[in-house]
């Protein structure tokens, strides 16, 4: 069973990718996903903005009760609060070794400054990064800024970390923009190694009663993996770089709908949150008894078999209307007898 | 060779680190830095002149770095140590050794005054001196150059005559004054220091390979001989310093030599002096022989050995009459030390039998005391001198710079005389320690360093460390500046904080015509209406032109918090004309780059703009009319208006209205010695006169939502939140806007509770917001109803008014008192009612510390004794000019003392031995009088218990029953020996709590030997560590508390060993009570253990979690607010584990549930956790996992230990 797959230009072993989360946040739990069995790890998300806050933050911090006692002209001991991510270059180094040779690590970039994307993603590739995944999670709060040059923004970002970088880059995006098809045709061309789709957004939540406001992060469910397995199947065979499917992969039969759409490889976070690192393993095993049922013996001769029907349903009318049928008939009938 | 701008320490260092190997060192107030700067050096691996990079190893204690010193000298590694003071006493047992062995070595002190009345972290000679006799060379120098050059010389000079030296410096005056230095290059440092010497040191080292025995047993045989060897070695010394200084002026041109002459070629009175005060005087001496005056001074270099001879040819040979100025006191001695010697030297060549011959007439020599402290030492004294000098019969000995109307000892001398270089720019400036001030101006001094001109620098700090104030002295000028005193007449006055331009003595430093600056929200218009009448009154008589800025509004603006430095920096430059605009603005920005570069380029874009922003909000007031308003009382008028200002509360006692009045005031030098006490013992609770508004926010009630349970009192740092309960009744006569709450409590009705802030001494620390259970609930302004709603809680912060604060206060100290026998001490609702005694200290805002004290002075404060090792908790417990620990109101309340850092166990377990001593003469009297004072009160007297706080008041209302009928019988036989012996015992029949109180760095360190030994005596003393895990007191030194992987000054590569559990090793004994507390996670626990320490009629130990501003804390942009949630998460996360061991019961009790948070949720709040992730990522997270380790380690020991059964721990008595 050959379940090899190409991503970004490299060579995985198979197509599950861990994407960015807590587990690969160390090296240890980078250590165990290879163990598991996974094709890439793609690490937690280094955020400029963070680390520009923590640098402000320790800085004041350092600062605390100085010159102002004659006995204690300051607390702690000379040192540098640059916001430059020693943590973060340490990580990939550490997640490096720790995922072996054949398993690449991915770093996972968000910036907010045009120097922080290309400095940042060049000192991710020299402290050994295999790609860069361009986390651009850019929501233009004004709400009067145009959609061109918000669009505009994630091909120049693209392009100047390019520019900047040898290793391949991919670029994941969220779905929301009035034609997200052209927006990752746009970026295809602008020279991503590849897509990953969809970005999660994190979003705010209000409490009535304490009058807070939270900003909660909830686990993807296979219930939330329609939207990007459409725009896969959509996008699958028109564009020249890579296709990274994310969100609510659940289990191994969540995988091979994503292969059948298009995808070259499909990332999961929640599934190794809920069950653990080994978990990988048990979605991979389900994935090769599939294809052995299904009579498939490599990744390539199912990745994108069903993408022209599965992509249809998303833009035709068709699709839509039958859908609206098919839930008037479940949820009428169930609203009915209860 | 490299010109930068430096203070002392740093000139210091900067040769001593690099001509070493070793630096054995320990942290002690003014020398830190320097060791400070060498840890940091050595963890950057920055090398030394020989190619190898310096170890630099903190000890336990003075004592240890002196031993480690020694044995490093022995191996053949050239050594070095900084300290000062008690610290350098500490090392005198191992300098005897030192010197003995001929073994060179520098040791670089800061030099500074000795304990004795009190504690002084100022400068002056009392360590050195006594040190003199310890066979040291000592050298010293007088400004920042001298500190560098004198350093290499002293090394030179060292190997080159086997002997160690002192090489010393004034303590602040030059350690920390900021001045241009040549720095000598590494290879210069080679050329001067022979290498060949430095071989010949090592060859001396003992080795297996060529064996010898060095510090033998000598008897009367030979001891004395032997002792007599060494005489050739310092009779070589002049020889060799002056030979080390000769090279460095060939070198460098900087001429030196072992006795400089300056002044008048012939004069006939010459002042000799050592130190800083040398330049002063100096440069006076030259100003009136420039003026006519036959004076001259001699500086003082080598002191030890004497070398006479150079004394001798520096000192013109028409010099009659001589005066000799000692910055230290030796009472009881003929005369202080330099003195002695010059006069034994002078005695010894005008004698007639000396060779080779009497040359000269013996001049008449006076002996003078100036600078104690670092007491002012200015021209106008220098000249006070001279003229006395010239009276037909000059006092034989004086002091000069205070007055001394007991002994009459002080010289008069007029302070007017300005001796000052005419193109000096002088400037003052005071700050708030919080706004940045200081850091600026030390920036402004480095770019006008930069810039080619001189300048220098230095400050004055606060003796509160919340809300505290500083003072900046700064003087620029085309010509070296060597002026060692602080500005008398400045040519600019900034006042950063609008509320100090009240105080008389902020524009007494302003020269007539000079510019003020001043930072006050107040709008341009309105600025000359806000300021107060001294200080409309200085700006007129003296002509001053004034500028305002709303620094504060510039800075939040641009993002800067409240650090108005920068915005305050730039407006000094475009007023004051130090440079040309253009010159100045991008010199400002290149500052900032460089000092805020490392901190990331958000801080230093929000720095530029904020000086592009300042220069906008300048504005020049215009000031009404030139006529000075009729009652100008002049400079002493504003002084008496200060004075006034105080505002002392008539009721005061009178020492407080006058004594500790002035030094509220900034007179304290004025005050004359017949004011202060003569044996350092002054009146408790003052702290409550002092009432210093330092926080526009404070805790504000709301007694609708209160629900009583007292944990933003227990919390409270600095005892601000008081409750109470009362019948109803009372409330009659409470002033308008006094606050209460029907009491929520069963059984007792119509009674009314009020929790009363004390607003005034507030610091707006919000601990006790945070503690506040009550939920929070979103509450619409009053102000604007619908403009949102804000957070609240049952205690919140807000604005108060003083007037309003001040009634309530007053009403409500009219108010009863909780009866202690009927509160519930074993609650945190009920220890809320117990009174303070320990308030409104100086600690920071939102000290970790103080909440157990104040608890302390709660629980047993009216029978309380405290021995408080030096520290933080001595400092905010004991610095002048006000005190916290207070009384109550029968006038009962802790005694307090502290007498060193080292042996504080030692000197508490002392109170309890006089204590035991004194009541067992007691009973002995007691039982002889039995008949004669009443049976039955006798008996009751000697079988009462007094476990219960109500058994305390009957045994109290016993033994005022027994005072009284003793004073009867007295009366009745006068003199009876046995009943005049109770009397003067009788008190202790109650029993006293004896409190040994200090921190980590004496518990764990310095102390460890002393306080291991009084926990094994047996005695009944309670052991109170405030556990911070770092040095705090003198800037958060690593101390054997300091946890794994926290990043430390002397520990700054990260604490590579686990944090030293002291628990463990007492519970050992089987002997000791131990528990281990943090008030935050558990306020019951604390409450509990404490009682159950003080109860156990044995040794215990208590270590309390003490969450520090050195830990690098803060929520919501307000440093230490979230201390207690720190220290309930480093419970929860098993860092912190709860334990009582009681040796009663021999049970071990886990107090804490397991850990339930990761180490990283406490760890990851705490910057000292951080520095390291960010510098070494690798290191942090090995030593990040050995620490979960260590956890889980510890935790299973202490499972394990929960489990055994009694028979398992030793025996308290030692039985099986």
């Amino acid at each position: 069973m050959d379940l090899s797959t190409r991503y970004l230009g490299l060579t995985l072993r198979n197509p599950l990718v861990a994407s960015a989360g807590p587990v690969t946040s160390t090296a240890d739990g980078v250590r165990k996903l290879a163990d598991a069995g996974v094709g890439a790890v793609v690490l937690p998300s280094l955020f400029e903005e963070q680390l520009n806050h923590q640098a402000t933050r320790d800085s004041y911090l350092a600062s605390a009760g100085t010159e102002s006692f004659g006995e204690a002209l300051s607390y702690l001991p000379g040192a540098e609060f640059d916001p430059w991510p020693h943590q973060y270059l340490h990580l990939i180094e550490q997640a490096t070794a720790a995922a072996g040779a054949g398993v690449p690590v991915i770093a996972s970039l968000n910036g907010v400054s045009p120097g922080g994307w290309t400095d940042y993603a060049t000192a991710m590739q020299e402290a050994g990064a295999a790609a860069i995944e361009l986390n651009i999670y850019y929501l233009p709060g004004d709400p009067l800024i145009p959609a061109r040059d918000a669009e505009r923004r994630y091909t120049e970002i693209l392009i100047s970390v390019k520019a900047a970088v040898r290793i391949p880059v991919a670029v994941k995006i969220g779905p929301y923009f009035s034609s997200p098809g052209e927006m990752a045709t746009l970026l295809d061309r602008a020279g991503a190694d590849g897509l990953v789709l969809f970005n999660r957004f994190l979003q705010t939540d209000i409490n009535p009663e304490t009058f807070t406001v939270s900003r909660g992060f909830r686990l993807s469910s296979p219930g939330e993996s329609s939207l990007p397995r459409a725009w896969i199947s959509l996008l699958h065979g028109k564009v020249d770089c890579s296709l990274a499917a994310t969100t609510g992969v659940e289990r191994a039969a969540d995988v091979a709908a994503y292969l059948l759409a298009g995808a070259d490889v499909v990332m999961t976070t929640s599934a190794l949150l809920r069950h653990g690192p080994a978990y990988a393993a048990d979605l991979l095993d389900g994935l090769a008894g599939w294809m052995h049922r299904k009579g498939f013996t490599s990744v390539t001769e199912l990745r994108g078999l069903l993408s022209a029907e599965a992509g249809l349903a998303v833009p035709g009318r068709t699709g839509y209307l039958s859908a609206i049928e098919q839930a008037t008939h479940a949820f009428g009938s169930a609203q009915l007898s209860s | 060779m490299t010109r930068v701008t430096i203070d002392g320490n740093e000139a210091a260092v900067s040769a001593a680190y690099r001509l070493n190997d070793v630096c054995c060192i320990y942290p002690i107030t003014p020398s830190s830095p320097m060791a400070e700067l060498a840890d940091e050096w050595s963890s950057k691996g920055r090398p030394n002149v020989w190619g190898g990079v310096p170890t630099v190893v903190e000890m336990q204690s003075e004592g240890g770095a002196a031993g480690a010193l020694h044995g490093s000298l022995q191996g053949g590694s050239l050594t070095t140590t900084f300290t000062a003071s008690q610290g350098l006493l500490l090392m005198i047992p191992n300098m005897y050794k030192i010197a003995g062995e001929l073994t060179p070595a520098v040791f670089h002190v800061a030099a500074r005054s000795l304990a004795a009345q009190g504690l002084s972290i100022f400068g002056d000679h009392s360590d050195v001196m006594a040190v003199r006799q310890t066979g040291f060379a000592m050298l010293c120098s007088a400004s920042v150059q001298e500190a560098h050059d004198l350093a290499v010389v002293a090394q030179a000079a060292s190997l080159a005559t086997r002997l160690p030296f002192v090489h010393f410096f004034d303590g602040f005056r030059t350690s920390h004054e900021l001045n241009g230095c040549e720095l000598l290059s590494d290879d210069e440092l080679r050329s001067l220091v022979s290498y060949d010497l430095v071989q010949a040191h090592r060859a001396r080292a003992l080795s297996p390979e060529r064996p010898v025995v060095r510090g033998t047993a000598q008897n009367p045989d030979v001891y004395f001989q032997a002792r007599e060897t060494v005489n050739p070695f310092y009779a070589s010394v002049p020889a060799a310093v002056q030979t080390a200084m000769s090279a460095l002026a060939s070198l460098t041109g900087r001429e030196y030599s072992l006795m400089s002459y300056h002044g008048h070629p012939q004069a006939e009175r010459v002042i000799v002096i050592m130190g800083s005060g040398a330049e002063t005087a100096a440069a006076t001496a030259g100003y009136l022989a420039g003026r006519g005056q036959r004076v001259g001074v001699v500086q003082v270099r080598l002191f030890r050995p004497f070398p006479a001879a150079a004394l001798l040819d520096a000192l013109p040979a028409t010099a009659t009459r001589i005066a000799v100025l000692d910055r230290t006191k030796e009472p009881g001695s003929l005369g202080e030390p330099l003195f002695l010697d010059v006069l034994a030297a002078l005695a010894e060549a005008c004698s007639p039998s000396s060779s080779p011959g009497p040359g000269r007439r013996m001049p008449l020599v006076t002996g003078g005391r100036y600078g104690l402290s670092s007491k002012e030492f200015t021209p106008g004294m220098v000249a006070g001198i001279f003229d006395e000098l010239s009276r037909p019969a000059p006092r034989p000995r004086f002091t000069i710079g205070i007055t001394d109307d007991v002994s009459g000892s002080s010289l008069p001398y007029d302070d007017s005389l300005d001796i000052e270089d005419p193109a000096t720019t002088r400037a003052v400036f005071f700050g708030l320690g919080s706004d940045g001030t200081v850091s600026a101006n030390k920036n402004s001094i480095k770019i006008l360093g930069d810039a080619g001109q001189h300048a220098q620098g230095y400050f004055v700090y606060d003796s509160k460390k919340s809300g505290s104030e500083t003072v900046s002295h700064l003087r620029f000028g085309p010509r070296p500046v060597s002026a060692p005193y602080l500005i008398r007449r400045a040519g600019f006055v900034g006042v950063h904080h609008a509320r100090l331009i009240g105080r008389g003595e902020v524009l007494d430093r302003a020269a007539p015509g000079a510019v003020v600056l001043l930072n006050t929200p107040v709008p341009p218009s309105a600025v000359w209406e806000s300021l107060p009448e001294v200080a409309r009154s200085q700006i007129l008589a003296r002509k001053l032109t004034l500028y305002a800025i709303d620094a504060n509004a510039v800075a939040r603006s641009a993002g800067l918090g409240g650090r108005v430095n920068t915005v305050l920096q730039t407006c000094f430059f475009a007023i004051s004309g130090v440079l040309p605009a253009d010159e100045a603005i991008p010199a400002i920005k290149a500052a900032i780059a460089k000092s805020y570069g490392k901190r990331g380029p958000e801080v230093v874009a929000r720095n530029n703009a904020a000086v592009d922003a300042a220069v906008a909000g300048l504005h020049r007031v215009e000031v009404p009319g030139a006529e000075v308003p009729a009652g100008y009382a002049g400079v002493e008028g504003a002084a008496a208006l200060s004075l006034a200002q105080a505002a002392i509360p008539a009721d005061a006692p009178e020492f407080v209205r006058t004594v500790t009045a002035a030094m509220l005031a900034g007179r304290g030098d004025d005050l004359p010695v017949s004011a202060l006490p003569a044996d350092g013992t002054y009146p408790s609770g003052t702290s409550r006169y002092e009432k210093r508004n330092i926080s526009d926010l404070v805790a504000v009630w709301d007694p609708d939502l209160c629900i009583q349970c007292g944990n933003c009192s227990f919390v409270c740092p600095h005892s601000v939140i008081r409750s109470t309960f009362y019948p109803s009744d009372l409330l009659a006569d409470a002033p308008d806007g006094f606050q209460s709450a029907p009491l929520d409590s069963r059984g007792l009705p119509d009674r009314d509770f009020t929790l009363q802030v004390y607003a005034e001494d507030c610091t707006g620390c919000g601990l006790c917001v945070e503690a506040c259970p009550v939920p929070v609930r979103g509450v619409a302004p009053e102000t604007a109803p619908g403009a949102g709603t804000t957070p609240h809680k049952a205690i919140n912060l807000g604005t108060y008014d003083r007037g309003q604060v001040r009634r309530n206060v007053a009403f409500f100290e009219t108010l009863p008192l909780a009866d202690r026998s009927r509160v519930d001490f074993g609650t945190v609702r009920g220890a809320q009612f117990l009174q303070p005694l320990f308030e409104f200290s100086g600690a920071c805002a939102g000290c970790g510390e103080t909440p157990y004290l104040r608890l302390l002075s709660q629980l047993f404060g009216d029978r309380l004794m405290v021995a408080n090792a030096t520290g933080c908790s001595s400092i905010y417990g004991g610095n002048l000019p006000t005190t916290p620990w207070t009384t109550n109101r029968d006038g009962r309340g802790p005694a307090w003392s502290n007498s060193l850092f080292e042996d504080n166990a030692e000197f508490g377990l002392g109170f309890r031995l006089a204590a035991d001593q004194q009541l067992a003469l007691a009973r002995t009297r007691l039982g002889e009088l039995r008949d004669e004072v009443g049976t039955d009160l006798v008996d009751e007297i000697l079988s009462a218990s007094q476990r219960r706080e109500s058994e305390y008041a009957a045994q109290r209302w016993r033994v005022t029953r027994l005072t009284e009928r003793l004073a009867e019988l007295d009366a009745e036989n006068p003199g009876a020996p046995s009943v005049r012996d109770l009397l003067s015992v009788a008190d202790h029949l109650v029993r006293r709590s004896v409190w040994i109180v200090g921190g980590d760095g004496w518990a764990y360190d310095i102390g460890a030997g002393g306080l291991d030994h009084v926990l094994a005596s047996g005695r009944d003393v309670n052991v109170l560590v405030l556990d911070t895990e770092v040095y705090s007191n003198t800037g958060g030194q690593a101390s054997k508390a300091t946890p794994l992987g926290a990043v430390a000054k002397f520990a700054a590569a990260g604490k590579r060993v686990p944090k030293k559990d002291l628990a463990l090793q007492a519970i050992a004994y089987g002997s000791v009570y131990v528990a281990r507390v943090a008030m935050g996670a558990d306020p019951q626990q604390t409450l509990r253990a404490l009682r159950e320490a003080e109860a156990y009629d044995g040794p215990s130990l208590v270590i309390a979690y003490s969450h520090c501003i050195a830990h690098g804390i803060e929520k919501d942009g307000q440093l230490l607010r979230n201390g207690m949630d720190q220290q309930y998460r480093a419970v929860a996360s098993g860092y912190w584990p709860l334990i009582r061991y009681d040796p009663v019961t021999r049970a071990f009790l886990l107090d804490s549930p397991r850990p339930r948070l990761p180490l990283s949720a406490y760890t990851g709040q705490e910057l000292r956790f951080r520095i390291l992730a960010r510098t070494d990522p690798g290191v942090a997270a090995q030593l990040a996992e050995r620490a979960e380790e260590e956890i889980r380690q510890r935790w299973t020991t202490y499972e394990e230990m929960a489990a055994r059964g009694p028979e398992r721990f030793p025996a308290a008595d030692g039985s099986a």
